[in-house]
């Protein structure tokens, strides 16, 4: 074995995934065909080949998140990726990995809806990632807003999906898949748990009874208690996970910019322009959509006189900032959907349009 | 002196648990010869199945080896992983008409296209027997059932799907034999079939597919014996037994 050492490089988003994926440990990739996000499974293909995974072009998103579901039960590390329609479809896979308790690392490279939409980038899918598919579960779900943080939160969702036993989703955007930007590959970072054993990994019943991975639970109390003690990982991730960048609150802001993943990045220069014009603004960005920072917020959000929620949709984090925020007559909501992005000056045009 | 000797136990690979099929089901005749042919490979501890979603979904409370369950329709691709992560391993997936023929359709043929090395049980009873007896793809021409009243007719459901004949144009399928369970000898010819297609996987053949006609009384409305007869008369008469493929 060669000693690994840092390696930095100039990736795009999705190459980064793969890369960060391979770090982490991952050995079993299925994905399917579909834009933003091609060059993850096409990267893939050759990069896990030279790692002695297994890679899968999988016959559509349904069957990609089931041999997902397959790969976990058998004890592996494994991923799959999409985009927004893809992931819609992929939703009966992931509850049913989080009614089986199965780890798992879904990457969603988001594109502008709803139905076939288009292949801009978008935050359309918010809703899906913090509320997602069928049953009563969650999803710890990670947003990045540069190509590093696509590299260092994919590695850290393998993480957290063996500590929980439960998917994690990645929720990116077309415009964080495409963007190519220096990264550095930590090459040396040990992945948490990767040897761990799972006991409950279905590797034949050598030495004892047959054992089973299900979420079926028919006998009347079983089901209740069963998600009674999945509140209960729920709440442990609530106590433990959640990540959150506040900037500029050290100044005591006006204003206070609310926005994640491609938004918030473009809303740093808004903040740079707004200081050039003497307004003082701070940004609230949740790294965890889902558990989402409510008391970090709800404290950021008492001091300030306007809260801007930006986003590439019409509305769905806004729903989280006003369960955050005690006087909601604060908020202010500025959205882009079906793929438009928003420029550092039309935003600080928005926020200047409601200061006045 | 008489002196007893044992000439028939419980397999190792079932559980303790009694079957809770209907009276006259073919899938615990099936579930039976399955931990018998595991027994007798003494492959218990390197086995993993996959169970549908349908009548046997409660497969696992009768198996004592590893199994999971797979969302409706999805065992094959399931199980594709479980085998590529665990190559070393016994894989099989065990599905009915509903779960195979309709809303699996693509799991199946992408799987037997791909050839992987799995071993497939499909327990054909012609209707949708855990939700109460609904048209399944493969129901008969004229079959009555809680969706189709009138019987099935071409122009409103099309034709019963023959999933044996359908797969043999895939070059990565290797085994396909269709039995049937009404009587002894049709169950001692199921069950050697069974083994041939775990043969073949443990020998690396490749994709090896055993199509059974299994009975449904509770939703035909018909007592066990005119069940298997009906299979013996009509549905046999439509889904021919026997060897289908067979690729050395």
């Amino acid at each position: 074995m060669t000693t690994k050492s840092n390696e930095k490089v100039f990736i795009k988003g999705n190459h980064a995934v793969v890369e960060a994926a391979l770090d982490a440990g991952c050995r079993f990739y299925a994905g399917y065909p579909i834009t933003p996000q091609n060059e993850i499974p096409e990267f893939m293909s050759k990069r896990m080949h030279e790692e002695k995974g297994t890679f899968i072009q999988a016959e559509s998103e349904l069957i990609s998140v089931n041999m997902v579901f397959g790969a976990a039960a058998a004890g592996a590390r494994a991923m799959t990726t999409s985009s927004s329609p893809g992931i819609s479809l992929m939703q009966e896979g992931i509850s049913y990995m989080a009614g089986c308790e199965l780890p798992a690392v879904l990457v969603n490279v988001m594109r502008g809806g709803p139905g076939l939409g288009n292949i801009q980038p978008s935050q359309s899918d918010y809703f899906q990632a913090t509320r997602p598919g069928h049953g009563d579960f969650r999803m710890i779900t990670l947003a990045p807003h540069n190509i590093q943080e696509m590299y260092n939160f994919t590695f850290d969702a393998f993480d957290l999906a063996d500590k929980y036993r439960n998917p994690v989703m990645i929720l990116a955007d077309g415009l964080l898949g495409q963007l190519m930007e220096n990264v550095e590959l930590d090459r040396s970072r040990k992945p948490l748990y990767l040897n761990t054993p799972k006991p409950w990994a279905l590797t034949g019943a050598k030495g004892r009874d047959g054992q089973r991975i299900l979420s079926l639970l028919m006998q009347p109390g079983v089901l209740e208690k069963h998600n009674f003690d999945l509140k209960k990982k729920y709440d442990l991730m609530t106590k433990d996970e959640i990540k959150f960048e506040a900037q500029g609150m050290e100044n005591n802001p006006d204003y206070l910019i609310v926005a994640f993943g491609t938004v918030a990045r473009i809303s740093k220069g808004t903040i740079r322009l707004a200081a050039e014009e003497g307004l003082k603004a701070g940004l609230f960005r949740p790294i965890t959509v889902w558990p989402f920072p409510y008391a970090q917020l709800k404290e950021a959000a008492k001091k300030v006189k306007k809260i801007f929620v930006l986003e590439m949709n019409m509305g769905q984090m806004l729903d989280d900032v006003k369960i955050a925020v005690e006087d909601a007559s604060k908020i202010e909501f500025y959205g882009r959907p079906g793929g438009g992005v928003p420029t550092a000056e039309e935003l600080l045009k928005f926020i200047k349009g409601k200061v006045k | 002196m008489a002196s007893e000797k044992t000439v028939y136990k419980k397999p190792k690979s079932l559980t303790d648990v009694n079957f809770t099929y209907c009276w006259g089901c073919g899938h615990s005749t099936v579930h039976k010869l399955i931990a018998e042919i595991v027994d007798e490979l003494n492959i218990r501890e390197t086995l993993i199945g996959v169970a549908p979603v349908g009548c046997a979904v409660f497969a696992y409370d009768f198996w004592n080896f590893d199994v999971t369950e797979a969302a409706h329709g999805r065992a094959p691709v399931v199980a594709t992983a479980i085998k590529r992560v665990h190559p070393d391993k016994t894989v099989f997936c065990y599905q009915g008409d509903g779960d195979m023929v309709s809303i699996g359709l693509a799991e199946i043929m992408h799987t037997a296209n791909r050839g992987e090395n799995l071993t497939v049980i499909f327990i054909n009873n012609t209707n949708y027997g855990m939700t109460g007896g609904q048209l399944a793809p493969t129901s008969l021409m004229g079959q009555v059932t809680t969706t189709s009243p009138r019987g099935r007719e071409a122009a409103l459901h099309g034709y019963p799907i023959k999933m044996a004949e359908l797969l043999t144009q895939f070059e990565g399928v290797k085994y396909i034999e269709r039995v049937k369970v009404t009587d002894a000898a049709s169950v001692i010819k199921t069950k050697k079939a069974l083994k041939k297609a775990f043969l073949n996987q443990i020998n690396g053949v490749g994709f090896s597919f055993v199509e059974v006609l299994s009975s449904c009384p509770a939703n035909w409305r018909m007592d066990p014996v005119t069940a298997n007869a009906h299979i013996d008369k009509n549905i046999a008469a439509y889904y021919p037994l026997g060897l289908i493929k067979d690729v050395k």
